[in-house]
């Protein structure tokens, strides 16, 4: 695994990064700048805030390398499992809802910085039932996306600013693979969504795009890939620690903390683990179609119907961003190719005034491009990942209620089963089989149990359901509200461009004698 | 079909006169043919009327045309550039198309996709009334083409003119003209030219009428993207739709939606008149210089047959034979040759004074409507933000 380097010297605040770096420069050098308040608004459409961080103390270590020759497929040679443990639901032993919260240096005092207010945070005043009463103040950026190793993997820093009590520290800056994402979610993934929360999905993997940039393909559109893997990573992050409940777990805390994680290793698209993931939502799919449960909530009727609907309005909605955005590149090509087109007719032009005014037109035409370009950026940045995200999170909608189905599907198979050991206990109280019939009434005793345990599983469920749907529309609100403002306000941006660019040449215009 | 009342927009820049004015008044589009109304106010005797109109054709028009490029009178000036076919098919198509697919859409789609193709129709049926117009117009106000006897006959006699147009045979003919033609203008623009001013202006339009062309072309590419075609505003309707457990989302959607459908209104029409402004003008100019082109040609083609003659009188008075001959057919090649140069020289100053006010006129009105309609948009951007923002 990773190779053992030495721990920078201590004291050196300004040095803590020890990277080795081939093929020269990585993609975007991370400058370790100092603590700034954030701008109330940023002009650049794609970063969120990105602040500047500040390592703190000797604790903080930024020395996760992979140093070993990176096979592009290793992760593919581990052995297949059948027991692999993400495919076990774990009913009983995983974290029941109300944990504590469990910090990983319970040494270290609690700092209780001030959290800066910023734009994309919204303090949530819920409390959950055994919070310690911190409210969510929490800023995380991922960003700096560096090319490490042979193999040019992509290593992204996660830089947290909080107050929160859990926490360690106020500041936290560590590095991670896209892989530790993945696995990330999947824990995750395996531990909360069949009791009913929505865990919020990872980005989608590409093995092209990840590829493209793993040979060191340096064109615009790895560029543009890196960049849009880095916006999703943060917002995945983001969605995650603002769940009260996700934010506790201990992978969770690991994650953003730790300086090292393990490799996970099952998250490989082209892995055993993943062939049996795909295999598995295969037979799930099956089985949906054949539990036909009796809804007895109307609720939960009516509120499945409208993430149908909504699943299928977001998709269309999705789809026409994206040709909005794909429009908007072909004009601006168009109108670059205008542009050159319009300044030779103005230098062959032999009337001076109209020359001049031909070529001003032409420069009017090519700052236009330039603008069409931004706009199509901020239509894709903004618009068309959030509503991906939505598409993607509807989808972990509908597995919980999905799973909420097999849970009721469980409990109905266990009533069956129970009943029918009834009457076959019944039965062997006639014949003349003592022991037989102490099993069966042992067997009875556990399925009793069980039932009662799966109509408790059942309920939970539900309300969990109910509550995560109700946290997640009120979320959904918020998040839409804001994106939609944000991406107003960059159209206004345009016209009031547009406006002095034609501004400018009117004149010249009438200037033609 | 589609008719038209109103006059239209003149992009190039004439002077009228009262003694004569002609306009399109109307037109009436039929299944595969264009009617044009031509309307003419004189004061000239040689009409039977003050004010009469007739009904046009397209070929018509064309027949008038090639008229003036075949009379050796008019070989000295640039002869006004051929209005182009009115050409439906690609909105007609269109048209089928929506309604063959009227069971697949709703109502209300149906009925704003049907607004918008007519909206472009009519759009196109404005624009070759437009050159149509201009062309009629450009003959009236010419000193000497006005006179001409064909566009009299044009102008009131009220029957068909019984143009048709060419059959197979006569376009062959015309094709290999061409060919000849292009064969002789590449020899002929290869004389130099004593005269620096047409040596200036040979070299001139040539560059000039490539660069225009390239230039149409982008224009109309870029204009042509600039008419989105994403159904953003009737999907966020929907999503809003969707969102009616929250009241206020759901108006906040609604709004949005509303934004988006007349940004997309305004959007349709900035590209609307940049089409007008900028790529009309483009092909009109490119269409006008090349008629420049060919009148260089035409005095080129004098040019050399004046020297040539010069040569064969040489001869002639060398071997002493023939020489009254020659002496007459040099005459005619100079007179012919003088009368070209003399008057084709204020018809290219006049082309350039005629081609400077257009574009002067042309990109003034561009700009002033691109900034009415950002500064539109920016209105509604802005009110409409005023009132999300004060929502949340």
């Amino acid at each position: 695994m990773a190779a053992e380097m030495e721990p920078p010297p201590l004291g050196d605040a300004g040095q803590t990064d020890f990277r080795e770096i081939e093929d020269g420069e990585g993609f975007f050098v991370s400058t370790v700048t100092t603590l700034e308040s954030p701008e109330p608004s940023s002009p650049d459409p794609p970063s969120m805030p990105a602040e500047g961080i500040s390592t703190n103390g000797p604790k903080q270590e930024d020395i996760s390398l992979d140093d070993d020759p990176e096979d592009l497929f290793a992760e593919a040679t581990e052995e297949v499992s059948l027991d692999s443990p993400e495919r076990e639901p774990i009913l009983s032993d995983g974290p029941s809802p109300a944990i504590t919260p469990v910090t990983p240096t319970a040494m270290l005092t609690p700092r209780m910085g001030l959290g800066t207010a910023e734009m994309f945070e919204r303090s949530l005043d819920e409390i959950e039932e055994d919070d310690s009463g911190d409210t969510f103040d929490m800023h995380i950026a991922v960003s700096d996306p560096e090319k490490v190793g042979t193999f040019n993997t992509v290593l992204m820093y996660s830089y947290i600013k909080t107050s929160m009590t859990i926490f360690s520290k106020n500041e936290t800056t560590v590095r991670r693979r896209f892989s530790d994402f993945l696995g990330l979610h999947s824990k995750l993934a395996s531990r909360y969504l069949h009791i009913g929360y929505i865990v919020p999905p990872a980005p989608e993997k590409s093995i092209v795009g990840m590829t493209k940039v793993k040979v060191g393909k340096e064109d615009l559109s790895s560029a543009e890939f890196v960049e849009k893997r880095r916006s999703a990573l943060e917002r995945y992050l983001m969605r995650t620690v603002k769940h009260p409940i996700l934010l506790k777990d201990p992978d969770v805390m690991m994650f953003l903390e730790s300086s090292e994680l393990p490799r996970a290793v099952s998250t490989q698209a082209l892995s055993g683990a993943g062939i049996l993931r795909m295999v598995n939502k295969a037979a799930d799919a099956v089985n949906k179609m054949t539990i036909k449960m009796n809804e007895s909530d109307a609720w939960f009727e009516e509120k499945h119907q409208q993430f149908e609907n909504l699943d299928l309005q977001l998709r269309k909605l999705h789809a026409s961003v994206e040709c909005l955005v794909c429009h908007r590149k072909e004009l601006s090509v168009n109108t670059a190719s205008f542009a050159k087109s319009a300044a030779m007719l103005g230098n062959s032009e032999d009337h001076t005034a109209l020359s001049r005014a031909l070529s001003q037109l032409a420069e009017v035409e090519e700052k236009i491009d330039q603008l069409h370009q931004d706009q199509a950026y901020a239509d894709f940045y903004l618009f068309s990942e959030l509503l991906g995200d939505y598409v993607r999170l509807i989808t972990a909608v509908k597995g919980v209620f999905d799973h909420r189905m097999k849970t009721w599907s469980k409990w109905q198979d266990t009533q069956l089963l129970l009943q029918k050991k009834r009457e076959a206990e019944s039965k062997l109280q006639f014949a003349n089989k003592p022991d037989k019939l102490q099993q069966a009434q042992d067997e009875i005793k556990e399925l009793e149990g069980k039932v009662q345990q799966g109509e408790k599983d059942f309920e939970l469920i539900s309300k969990t359901i109910r509550k995560e749907v109700s946290r997640f529309e009120k979320e959904r609100v918020k998040d839409f509200k804001v994106v939609i403002i944000k991406y107003l306000e960059s159209l206004v941006q345009t016209q009031q461009q547009l406006i002095k660019y034609w501004e400018a040449f009117l004149p010249e215009a009438k200037a033609i004698a | 079909q589609a008719k038209l009342g109103s006059p239209r927009a003149v992009n190039v820049d004439l002077q009228t006169d009262a003694t004569l004015q002609v306009d399109i008044s109307d037109a009436l589009s039929e299944r595969d043919k264009v009617k044009f109304t031509v309307h003419t106010k004189s004061t000239l005797p040689n009409f039977k009327q003050n004010e009469f109109s007739v009904v046009r054709q397209h070929e018509e028009f064309i027949w008038l045309h090639d008229s003036f490029v075949e009379n050796e009178e008019y070989a000295g000036y640039i002869i006004p550039p051929a209005p182009p076919r009115p050409d439906f098919d690609a909105s007609r198509e269109k048209l089928q198309k929506l309604g063959e697919g009227e069971g697949s859409m709703t109502k209300e789609e149906f009925t704003k996709m049907k607004q918008e193709l007519e909206a472009e129709y009519l759009a196109i049926f404005k624009k070759t009334v437009a050159m149509h117009e201009v062309f009629l117009c450009r003959v009236a106000a010419h000193p000497v083409l006005r006179k001409d006897l064909n566009f009299h006959v044009f102008l009131e006699y009220n029957q068909d003119l019984s143009v048709r147009g060419k059959n197979k045979r006569e376009k062959m003919e015309d094709f290999f003209k061409n060919v000849v033609k292009s064969a002789d203008g590449v020899l002929v623009a290869g004389v130099k030219d004593v005269d620096d001013f047409f040596e200036h202006e040979k070299t001139f339009l040539l560059e000039y009428h490539n660069r225009v062309k390239d230039a149409s072309a982008k224009s109309d590419r870029m204009i042509r993207s600039h008419k989105s075609k994403s159904p953003l505003s009737h999907n966020l309707h929907v999503l809003g739709k969707l969102f009616a457990i929250y009241m206020d989302l759901n108006q906040f959607f609604l709004k949005v939606s509303e934004l988006f459908e007349k940004t997309r209104k305004i959007e349709a029409r900035v590209a609307a008149d940049e089409d007008l402004k900028l790529a009309d003008l483009l092909k009109y100019y490119l269409r006008e210089s090349q008629a420049a082109k060919d009148l260089l040609y035409r005095r080129g083609r004098a040019l050399v047959d004046y020297e040539n003659a010069n040569k064969a009188l040489d001869r002639a008075r060398a071997k002493n034979k023939d020489v009254l001959q020659a002496e007459t057919s040099q005459q005619v090649c100079c007179q012919k040759f003088e009368k070209i140069s003399e008057s084709a020289k204020q018809e290219l100053i006049d082309f350039k004074t005629r081609r400077v006010a257009a574009f002067r006129k042309n990109l003034v009105e561009l700009a002033e409507l691109e900034l009415k309609h950002a500064k539109g948009n920016l209105q509604l951007l802005q009110s409409c933000l005023g009132v999300l923002k004060g929502d949340t």
